[in-house]
């Protein structure tokens, strides 16, 4: 089906490349033209999901969040999207969803820059544009839902290690490369945190898997051996915490050492019920996908035209108000434990 | 060889002893390893005493035994197989595929299938050079991107969790016999049955013949087009075995698993005494370098050192064996030229000597 879909909006795009290149003619002409899915009138809000690629788990499950939230509203859901994650691989989706005249687009970007054209078209036709997981630009797009910001994921980080080894004793962090700037962000928090609010925890190593398993897995087996009495380990990269689960769970320190950070419930799944790992965080891709669909909604309908202090209902979500440079933050990170981890797929 | 010992009894002691000591490379590699086993248990008794420790000791350079037997093997015929590292990768994450969609598989089925399609890859290696006459540098290194290449347009951005295996696959990766790691007991098999073909069948004595001349193995009639196609196929063979052991023991496969491990096989195989020159090594001594490399790995974050220079330390460790080869192949051109001469000048006391 989805497979079809693909081809059939491919086809469209290089139609609309085709006729666009042989009328020479804006936009404003192909308004009426093959939009099937289109007409704004009422509440009938037609949103179409642009994940970064198709088959991806993440994406699988942001996009039935949305599914759901335009279902709940009454509007038309439709997902299009590229195979791989290239730059440019979108564009041409952006292009036939403006042809088609929805009403908005929600789009993980594949690259900030290299979709802003084909963005700024769409919006001129008409069609408003929520970007979610990863931002454009601000100029091209209405709004941008933020899964989480870097304090909140600092902070969610030396809670859970807090809780799980009774705020005091050694730990240390597992990253991804040495050179890696969320992670580094994220580590410099975490330490202005642990040296204000955790002063019996002390910090005494951070090692670099370099996003790898077997590197990670290594370096997790070398912290053991370096730190004796090592308490906890916070890994921000969800091939690090995996791979350091992989390693606690067939060692000595399985439920002595507490493991946490960043992690998607497929990759946890076994460790969590087999007690290695207690909790772990990571934000909820479904009441992201939810979120940007009810966004889109309230742009479509004009209760909010994406300025600093507009706020909309989200249907179970709740209330949020738009921030600085157009930006909803979803709230703070989601935290997975084994009474939740069955709820998700991804 | 005779004549070679000769000439050694004529030198000074001092001089013999270092021969000796050179020459014996796995020996002094071993060496090596026990002092720096013994300096970093005794800086952190875990390190041996403790079970994790010993496992951990056992267990970690189990995977790059076996491709460091593999390379061997290949260096011997004086040849390189860089697409190892791919061809692990690709097994891996086949194992993990099959368990998938077979999840009742019997493990050693799939221990099977590993070898076989690692062999089919380095089939397709040995066909290019024995046939094309193309050095393996660039035909292996072609085919370490095509395959990735292939890995990475199937797997993309999934990957295979530790829960797609059965839990007996993933228990392999840490199960135990007398508290020897089975994965340790596969990579000791592979080491044996491949050091002991090499040793004594005639056809593994081949292998050294034509990494020493190629020219004069063909003179003499040897297989060489053969030898050379079994060395790729073997090596392609145990990168798959490699291949199934990652998949058991890190329970977790995407597009980058086994990336660069191709250059650790290489080292480790250096490391050991393997002359990169070829017809020189031994595949234990390979064996023996890939723990000695990995060991060193775990026991650097021990002393305190920090991550950044564990790989600086590793390419000492290579360039350290690399000029110590060189250095005793210089002594024995010496020592062979000064054995001619003497066997020229006066036979009959040499004669005697002996």
């Amino acid at each position: 089906m989805k497979i079809r879909n693909r081809r059939l909006s491919a086809l469209a795009a290089v139609t609309v490349v085709a006729s666009l290149a042989l009328t020479a003619c804006g936009s404003s002409d192909s308004d009426g033209g093959s939009s099937s899915s289109g007409g704004s009138d009422g509440g009938n809000v037609s949103v179409t999901f642009l994940p970064k690629n198709l088959g991806n788990p993440y994406f699988d499950t942001s996009d039935a969040g949305g599914k759901e939230a335009v279902e709940a509203f009454g509007g038309t859901y439709d997902e299009v999207g590229p195979d791989t994650a290239t730059p440019d691989a979108q564009v041409s989706y952006i292009n036939t969803a403006a042809q088609q005249g929805v009403n908005a687009l929600v789009v993980s970007a594949n690259d900030p820059e290299a979709i802003c054209d084909a963005l700024d078209e769409a919006r001129d036709a008409g069609t408003k544009v929520v970007t979610f997981d990863s931002d454009t630009n601000p100029e091209c797009r209405d709004l941008f839902i933020n899964q989480a910001t870097a304090d909140g994921i600092a902070k969610v980080e030396v809670d859970m290690i807090a809780e799980q080894i009774g705020d005091s004793g050694q730990i240390a962090i597992l990253s991804a490369a040495a050179n890696a700037t969320n992670q580094n962000a994220w580590i410099e928090l975490m330490k202005k945190d642990l040296a204000a609010d955790h002063p019996n925890i002390d910090l005494v190593d951070v090692v670099y898997g370099d996003d790898d398993d077997q590197t990670s897995f290594d370096k997790t087996a070398g912290l053991l051996e370096s730190h004796p009495d090592l308490k906890g380990i916070i890994s921000p990269t969800t091939v690090g915490i995996a791979a350091a689960a992989r390693y606690l769970s067939t060692s000595d320190a399985k439920g002595k050492v507490a493991l946490t950070g960043l992690g998607t419930p497929n990759q946890m799944r076994e460790y969590v019920k087999d007690g290695t790992v207690t909790e772990f965080a990571l934000w909820n891709p479904h009441d992201l996908g939810y979120l940007a669909a009810y966004a889109a909604q309230a742009l479509v309908n004009g209760d909010i035209t994406g300025a600093e202090g507009d706020s909309f209902t989200a249907g179970d979500l709740g209330d949020f108000t738009v921030g600085k440079d157009g930006t909803v933050l979803l709230g703070d990170p989601y935290r997975f434990n084994k009474d939740n981890i069955d709820d998700f797929d991804f | 060889m005779s004549q070679l010992d000769i000439a050694a009894s004529a030198q000074p002691r001092l001089q013999r002893a270092l021969v000796g000591l050179a020459k014996s490379r796995e020996i002094t590699v071993a060496a090596v390893l026990v002092v720096i086993i013994a300096l970093t248990t005794f800086k952190s008794d875990g390190f041996l005493f403790s079970s994790d420790g010993w496992r951990n000791l056992l267990v970690s350079p189990a995977l790059l035994m076996i491709l460091a037997v593999g390379q061997a093997v290949v260096i011997i015929t004086r040849n390189v197989d860089l697409s190892v590292g791919s061809t692990l990768g690709l097994t891996a994450y086949l194992t993990g595929k099959v368990f998938i969609q077979w999840p009742d598989l019997p493990v050693p089925l799939v221990f099977v299938i590993g070898l076989a399609f690692g062999a089919l890859l380095g089939l397709v290696n040995g066909v290019l050079i024995a046939f094309g006459r193309v050095p393996a540098i660039v035909i292996t290194l072609g085919t370490l991107y095509v395959y990735r290449g292939i890995f990475l347009s199937w797997a993309g951005s999934d990957r295979v969790n530790a829960s797609d295996f059965p839990s007996s696959f993933n228990e392999l990766g840490t199960k135990a016999i007398l508290t020897i790691p089975v994965v340790t007991i596969i990579a000791l098999v592979v080491m044996g049955l491949v050091g002991y073909y090499l040793y004594t069948a005639r056809s593994g004595r081949e292998f050294y013949a034509i990494g020493s001349d190629e020219d004069a193995a063909k003179l003499y009639g040897l297989p060489v087009t053969r030898r050379v196609l079994l060395a790729f196929v073997l090596s392609g063979a145990l990168a798959g075995l490699a291949g199934v052991v990652y998949a058991a023991r890190y329970g977790t496969v995407s597009s980058g698993a086994g990336l660069g491990i191709e250059l650790q096989a290489v080292g480790a195989a250096v490391i050991g005494g393997v002359a990169i020159a070829g017809g020189v090594g031994t595949v234990w001594g390979a064996t023996i370098g890939a723990v000695l490399l990995i060991t060193i790995n775990r026991a650097l974050p021990v002393w305190g050192i920090s991550d950044f220079w564990q790989q600086a330390v590793v390419g000492a460790l290579i360039l350290g064996a690399i000029t110590l080869d060189r250095l005793y192949s210089r002594r024995q051109e010496r020592l062979l030229i000064a054995a001619r001469d003497l066997a020229h000048a006066a036979p009959t006391k040499v004669g005697t000597a002996s």
